[in-house]
């Protein structure tokens, strides 16, 4: 377990090295002059001239790259070019929100994904198994954008039972809920329905195995055939899903930040990307893919939780 | 004076599938006595299984015992609610499983799986339940039993794998133990060792043993009696001694001749030719007479009734018939075709 901490950390080294090269190279060769966007429509070439030699752009590719990596590695991720406000910081203020959003997505999409999968993994081929199987397929189909602002149309604006968007109290009070709960079910549904597919097939496999038969023979009662012989092992795979899914999310919640008007990360990264904020776009690009190594050696670990069988050298 | 233990009356169970309704068993009557072992026997895909499944009742969800009658201890099984049936499997009832890698649940611990039938049926502590699998442990021959409490499946041999199902089994004193091929995943040597330890624990605690097999080796070593089946009938039914020396159905001196036979160097394998008929397929008269070497005209019209060739042999062949007039027409009513 320990060597598994250490190799995955070891790994994420690397990986971040790889991804804030490719990042910091494709911003570098991107067309547009951050400097000029700095200076804004009034300035002179010799003001964008000496923005341009105080950040240092001037300076050869590699030079640029070395001096953004070794103060990164002490915590200096640089200043906004946009707010001149610290990157850690902005990204510190707005990451809360998107780990609320992301957090709550994945419980719907949880509860929702594990108990429709089970139900139609048991009742398999009936009225409900159908049912549950074309909420999966709309569930993958539906675009994230559209179906929040139908929930808004319907939820917020016709029946107002719910705020329109925002996220302004605290998630443990009950208005905090409230400003959750439609984000929560227009980015959770995508992954619900995969999350549900993966738990049918799995359950549907596993039903059959003749360990749950020598338990049926044992005299087991129906419900401990299911909640303890059948989806302990189930949940292998949908773990899996589960934790990729979540990566997904925590840098997948752009377009539900968009339309709930969220202040998460998802939309400091695409407004960073369209004022050519390279500091803050790389800054933003690094913390989601350190997310998605960290919950996948979360879900390694957990993986031993439930398989006896899986170990770790 | 025997004491029954189980009675199948003219059982009848069927598959729905999308080709229609598929009989699996046709028409199958025996019993068991107590202190008893019976073994069935037969290829694979006869109906065997499928029997002793009918008798748990946990055949697949598209399988139906279509009529006949199950009764334990003169108590009609199929007239039970599932509640009732359910308390009855593990303590009554119990059932090993061929495949000792697959019947226990990998992810849980032996302790868990062990203690899990007793503390459903005896309402015991989880100390005492403990307390009780190590102690059934050991009986099976299990080194260790503390130990194994807290170990997983996959930390154990196949045979020790078994040895823990058959613990499982045995942990409430069931009247009725159903082996379904106990030993055909293992090791001759393990083979041994379980099947003396069955027997053991049958004199112990005075158990009807229910073996289904297709191992004439195993039925020569365990059985008291024999039911032979094919196709999902009944074929043949005696003592062990009676269907070893005086075979009567062609299928079972095939079964026999399929043996290899160590002591006898002249001895050669007579396998016998063709396949089983799939459950679709229809046969007229006997089942077996595409395959019968001593098919007459009659078998292909008729299917045999039951003759009775001595005291508790009988066999469903015409040629049972025709050998003597010793033999009766015991059983008037015409099996199904």
């Amino acid at each position: 377990m320990v060597s598994l901490i250490i190799r995955r950390t070891l790994q994420l080294v690397f990986l971040l090295l790889g991804i804030s090269f490719l990042v910091f190279s494709s911003m570098y060769i991107a067309p547009g002059d951050p400097a000029a966007i700095i200076g804004g429509p009034t300035a002179t070439e010799t003001d964008i001239a000496a923005i341009r030699a105080n950040l240092g752009l001037d300076d050869p590719f590699l030079a640029q790259y070395a001096r953004y990596l070794g103060n990164a590695v002490q915590g200096d991720f640089g200043y906004s070019y946009q707010t001149t406000q610290p990157v850690a910081d902005a990204i510190a203020v707005r990451f809360p929100n998107t780990l609320k959003l992301a957090v709550a997505s994945m419980i719907v999409a949880v509860i929702i994904g594990i108990l429709t999968g089970l139900v139609s993994a048991l009742k398999q081929n009936s009225w409900l198994d159908v049912s549950a199987t074309t909420f999966a397929l709309a569930g993958i189909s539906i675009p994230n954008f559209w179906l929040g602002a139908l929930l808004i149309l319907v939820f917020a604006v016709n029946l107002q039972w719910l705020p329109v968007g925002g996220m302004a109290h605290p998630f443990y009070t009950i208005d905090g809920i409230r400003e959750l709960i439609l984000p929560a079910i227009t980015l959770g549904t995508g992954s619900a329905a995969m999350i549900a597919r993966m738990a049918r097939s799995s359950m549907l496999e596993v039903i059959r195995a003749d360990y749950v038969r020598t338990a049926r023979a044992k005299g087991v009662k129906e419900r401990s055939v299911i909640w303890i012989h059948t989806l302990k092992n189930a949940m292998i795979p949908i773990i899996t899903v589960i934790g990729l899914n979540f990566g997904f999310l925590l840098g997948g919640t752009i377009i539900t930040e968009k339309v709930f008007a969220i202040n998460g990360v998802g939309r400091l990264m695409i407004d960073a990307i369209a004022a050519r904020d390279f500091p803050m776009v790389q800054g933003s690009v690094l913390l989601v893919a350190t997310l998605f190594v960290l919950v996948n050696l979360i879900v390694d670990i957990v993986y031993t939780y439930i398989d006896p069988r899986i170990k770790y050298e | 004076m025997r004491e029954a233990l189980l009675e199948v009356k003219n059982l009848v169970t069927s598959f729905r599938t999308s080709e229609g309704s598929l009989q699996a068993v046709k028409d199958v009557s025996f019993h068991v006595d107590k202190g008893e072992t019976l073994c069935i026997v037969g290829e694979s895909g006869c109906g065997k299984s499928i029997t002793s499944l009918s008798i748990m009742r946990l055949l697949a969800s598209n399988g139906v015992i279509e009529s006949g009658e199950v009764l334990l201890d003169n108590e009609p099984l199929q007239k039970l609610s599932d509640e009732q049936m359910r308390k009855l499997r593990g303590n009554k009832i119990s059932m090993i499983f061929q495949e000792p890698m697959t019947a226990l649940n990998p992810v849980l611990t032996i302790g868990y799986q062990l203690r899990e039938p007793l503390l459903l049926h005896h309402k015991i502590s989880k100390a005492e339940a403990s307390k009780q699998g190590i102690e059934l442990l050991r009986q099976v021959g299990i080194p260790n039993p503390e130990k194994r409490l807290n170990q997983y499946p996959h930390e154990l041999s196949g045979g020790m794998r078994q040895r823990v199902m058959i613990a499982m089994a045995l942990a409430c004193h069931p009247s009725l133990l159903i082996a379904d091929e106990p030993t055909t995943a293992l090791d001759v040597t393990i083979q041994a060792q379980i099947l003396d330890l069955i027997n053991d624990l049958k004199e112990k605690l005075n158990m009807g043993v229910l073996m289904i097999t297709h191992d004439m080796g195993v039925v020569a070593e365990v059985a008291n009696r024999v039911m032979v089946m094919y196709a999902g009938k009944k074929i043949e039914e005696g003592p062990v001694e009676e269907i070893f020396n005086n075979p009567q159905h062609p299928y079972t001196v095939g079964l026999l001749n399929s043996v290899p036979n160590v002591d006898d160097p002249d001895f050669e394998l007579e396998p016998i030719p063709g396949n089983m008929p799939g459950l679709n397929e229809q046969i007229s008269g006997c089942r077996f007479h595409p395959r019968c070497k001593f098919a007459m005209d009659k078998c292909k019209v008729e299917a045999p009734p039951e003759f009775t060739v001595s005291d508790g042999h009988c066999t469903n062949c015409w040629l049972a018939e025709k050998e003597g007039e010793l033999h009766e027409h015991r059983n008037k009513v015409a099996v199904r075709a």
